[in-house]
């Protein structure tokens, strides 16, 4: 069958069952959009911006376990994209980014919106391509998603010459399987391993189970469960991890890290068996190296051998998917007679009774995280909450405890202001039938306000929480904290009017200023199943983000709420980053 | 320490971008690197030299088998190996010291390529040690312009 390259490259994307494509048309891609628009099982969604597109398709990748498409055109097209790009690359979101190219005899001449964008790209995606030539296309987009969906998922890049989607040649369907000598991804998991994993975790008198975004993204949720149950260990997870273990069973002793638990810090802290699952020891988890689990052995599983002795040396190491792995300690564990452990989980709970989360609440001012405990009561802890990036984002990591995985989608490693909205827009069309949430920030909500438009037209209704406080809230923390509180940048002295400008996008918009507001607003949006609402909600401005790991300490130093002030004359926080 | 990375990798365009990308983005160290196909032309063999600590060598290791184009990664210091450097260098010559350079060209088995009044073109393959005892055996002034390959090298084991 004769066809161009454009009308192969949509076949090629049919055939791997792609149902949503986030995007933005321009010269270079105008046969690819030419081809779609004769596609009738491919929705094309026109977002405002392509970091938009590329966080939408990210939402929609995190909250269906599916790949996540985005077709951008090159230049500016690209360049904008590369945020997004970023974004999941950095939490190992499988995605396809399609970029069109100038056409391949100007490559090089500096030609109208010409980028290098394998080279832009290259050292924030799993793999990219360049393709030149139509004959490659179907072999590459194959590759491309093979490479997205396997091992440690990620984005792929496929840059596409204009010349390559007008040239017609014979199509002779997209191909059904692909090999590639430099890579396999399928790892089988050694028992060696195992064992001597199973050999720490009996002789464990403190164990702790810290698990992180890989058992999200390796769908490891069940088995994780399994586990965890089954041995009786208390279990953290991380930021990128929370939903995969039901943070409301009572073994769950939340999140850890910087604005961790006092229980989960202080267990990491004290404990001598750690099971990382899915985890990489990221710096806003570990605090001060030098002082990290000091009496601990060390389990590690995951996908990535590179993540194994990156910042932590482990003491065992069980490289697989989390779920094979996991399936393997449970099949070794079957028999085993573990350690008592009443004593520490008696410790922990003396730690749990220090109640870190607690806050002060006050008259006439709203508590942001009062607005997260109400969106949760509202809810039923059921709705899917997207974030921004900010202390709004660790509020509603914190007092928002989600019982499923793909339920809480955020830009952990990167820290994304911008992601929150695109990607509730990507979680709703993914999961239609759920209640869709974005928690942000009146900062991090007006860096992709624009996406609002889109929203309206593709009927994707959100329910937008603004903690509005007129602060770039976190960097108002820092500053009150580590810089003598010269609040230098952080002050927004302009704000819009938030309904009004949700009502000229289309939308709902309801303005709370009164904690006695707070449920009926949020009520009243949640029954708009239909509509966008928009709740622009006027929270405290000098609130913080506690409990706390301050620069340079370790997880047993944390500082918590109304107990600890921070010394404003902290001078070691100035080289946290 | 001192570690070759010997690399095969798809001969693709941007290949070596990817590898050398990676080096500088995650602040490993590069002291030399050659890359050339093999007799398999879809294949390039990259060698590199790096220093770093065990830990550090080990994450080269593993970052750069992640590579999608990469197929094998060896730590050739890690085994038994052959190392080769090529060094093409412009000594300058006069009636008072050809007789100097000549001795140390012998003493060294380095040879002439080209001969000219007042200079030599020689080459020297050995060992990156054996090169720079090599250069250190003549003067500054001596020497008009260095040319060295980096280091490339097997794995003893068949």
């Amino acid at each position: 069958m004769k066809l161009n390259g454009a009308q192969i490259l949509v076949d090629c994307l049919k055939s791997e069952g792609v149902k949503h494509i986030f995007g933005y048309p321009g010269g270079a891609v105008l046969h690819i959009y030419d081809a779609l628009n004769a596609c009738t099982t491919i929705d094309h969604i026109l977002v405002r911006h392509e970091q938009g597109a590329v966080h939408a398709a990210d939402g929609y990748a995190r909250t269906s376990g599916k790949c996540g498409v985005s077709l951008v055109t090159s230049g500016p097209g690209l360049t904008n994209a590369v945020t997004g790009i970023a974004t999941a690359f950095t939490d190992s979101i499988p995605m396809i980014v399609i970029s069109g190219q100038v056409p391949s005899a100007v490559i090089g001449s500096d030609a109208f919106q010409e980028v290098d964008a394998v080279g832009i790209t290259r050292s924030c995606v799993k793999h990219n391509f360049l393709v030149k030539n139509a004959n490659d296309l179907a072999e590459t987009v194959k590759k491309a998603f093979y490479i997205a969906t396997t091992g440690r998922p990620g984005p792929v890049l496929i840059d596409i010459t204009k010349d390559a989607t007008i040239a017609e040649i014979e199509y002779e369907g997209y191909p059904e399987s692909i090999k590639m000598r430099s890579y396999h991804p399928e790892v089988k998991v050694d028992a060696g391993q195992v064992e001597k994993a199973i050999a720490i975790i009996e002789k464990a008198q403190k164990p702790i189970i810290y698990s992180g975004g890989g058992s999200v993204i390796g769908n490891a949720s069940k088995v994780l469960t399994t586990l965890t149950q089954t041995i009786g260990f208390p279990i953290t997870q991380t930021l990128m991890g929370l939903g995969a273990f039901p943070a409301t069973d009572k073994q769950s002793l939340g999140m850890l890290g910087m604005h961790g638990t006092y229980e989960a810090n202080m267990a990491m802290h004290d404990s001598d068996c750690i099971i990382a699952v899915g985890a990489r020891f990221d710096d806003r988890i570990t605090g001060n190296l030098e002082k990290f689990c000091p009496y601990a052995k060390i389990i590690h599983i995951d996908i990535d051998p590179s993540s194994v002795g990156k910042v932590v040396g482990v003491d065992v190491s069980v490289i697989g998917q989390v779920n094979d792995v996991l399936h393997a300690l449970i099949e070794g564990l079957k028999g085993k007679k573990l350690s008592n452990i009443d004593a520490w989980w008696q410790q922990i709970d003396e730690w749990r009774q220090v109640d870190s989360l607690a806050y002060k609440t006050a008259e006439n001012v709203i508590k942001p995280q009062t607005v997260v405990e109400t969106l949760y009561e509202v809810t039923n802890g059921q709705s899917i909450v997207t974030s921004d990036v900010g202390q709004h984002q660790m509020w509603a990591a914190q007092y928002y405890p989600f019982d499923k995985p793909r339920r809480w989608i955020n830009s952990g490693g990167l820290g994304t202001m911008g992601f929150g909205l695109p990607a509730a827009m990507g979680a709703k069309l993914a999961e239609p039938d759920l209640d869709v949430a974005c928690v942000t920030g009146d900062g991090s909500i007006q860096m992709m306000l624009q996406e609002l438009s889109t929203m309206l037209q593709y009927h994707t209704p959100v329910k937008i929480i603004n903690l509005n406080n007129g602060y770039l809230g976190m960097v108002r923390q820092w500053q009150e904290f580590f810089y003598e509180k010269r609040y230098s940048m952080s002050y927004m002295d302009a704000l819009p009017d938030f309904v009004k400008l949700a009502e000229s996008y289309g939308h709902i918009g309801i303005r709370v200023e009164k904690e006695a507001d707070l449920k009926p607003a949020l009520i009243e949006a949640f029954k708009q199943k239909d509509r966008t609402v928009f709740l622009d909600i006027i929270t405290d401005p000098t609130e913080n983000v506690f409990p706390m790991i301050p620069s340079g300490a370790g997880h047993h130093e944390m500082l918590l709420a109304g107990r600890d002030e921070m010394a404003s004359t902290n001078d070691s926080g100035l080289n946290l980053v | 320490m001192r570690h070759i990375i010997s690399i095969q990798l798809e001969n693709e365009s941007g290949a070596l971008s990817r590898v050398a990308g990676l080096f500088s983005a995650r602040g490993f160290n590069i002291e030399s690197l050659t890359v050339a196909a093999t007799n398999d032309p879809t294949l390039s063999r990259m060698t590199i030299v790096s220093v770093g600590d065990d830990d550090i060598i080990e994450q080269i290791v593993k970052q750069v088998n992640k590579l999608i184009d990469v197929v094998k990664v060896t730590d050739l210091t890690a085994t038994e190996h052959i190392e080769r450097e090529l060094l093409i260098v412009k000594i300058a010559i006069s009636s008072k010291t050809q007789v100097d350079v000549d001795t140390q060209l012998d003493r060294f088995n380095a040879k002439v390529i080209d001969a000219a009044e007042d200079a030599y073109i020689v080459e020297l393959a050995g060992k990156s040690q054996k090169i720079n005892d090599f250069l250190t055996a003549f003067n500054v002034e001596q020497i008009i312009e260095v040319s060295r390959t980096g280091v490339t090298g097997v794995c003893q084991k068949i």
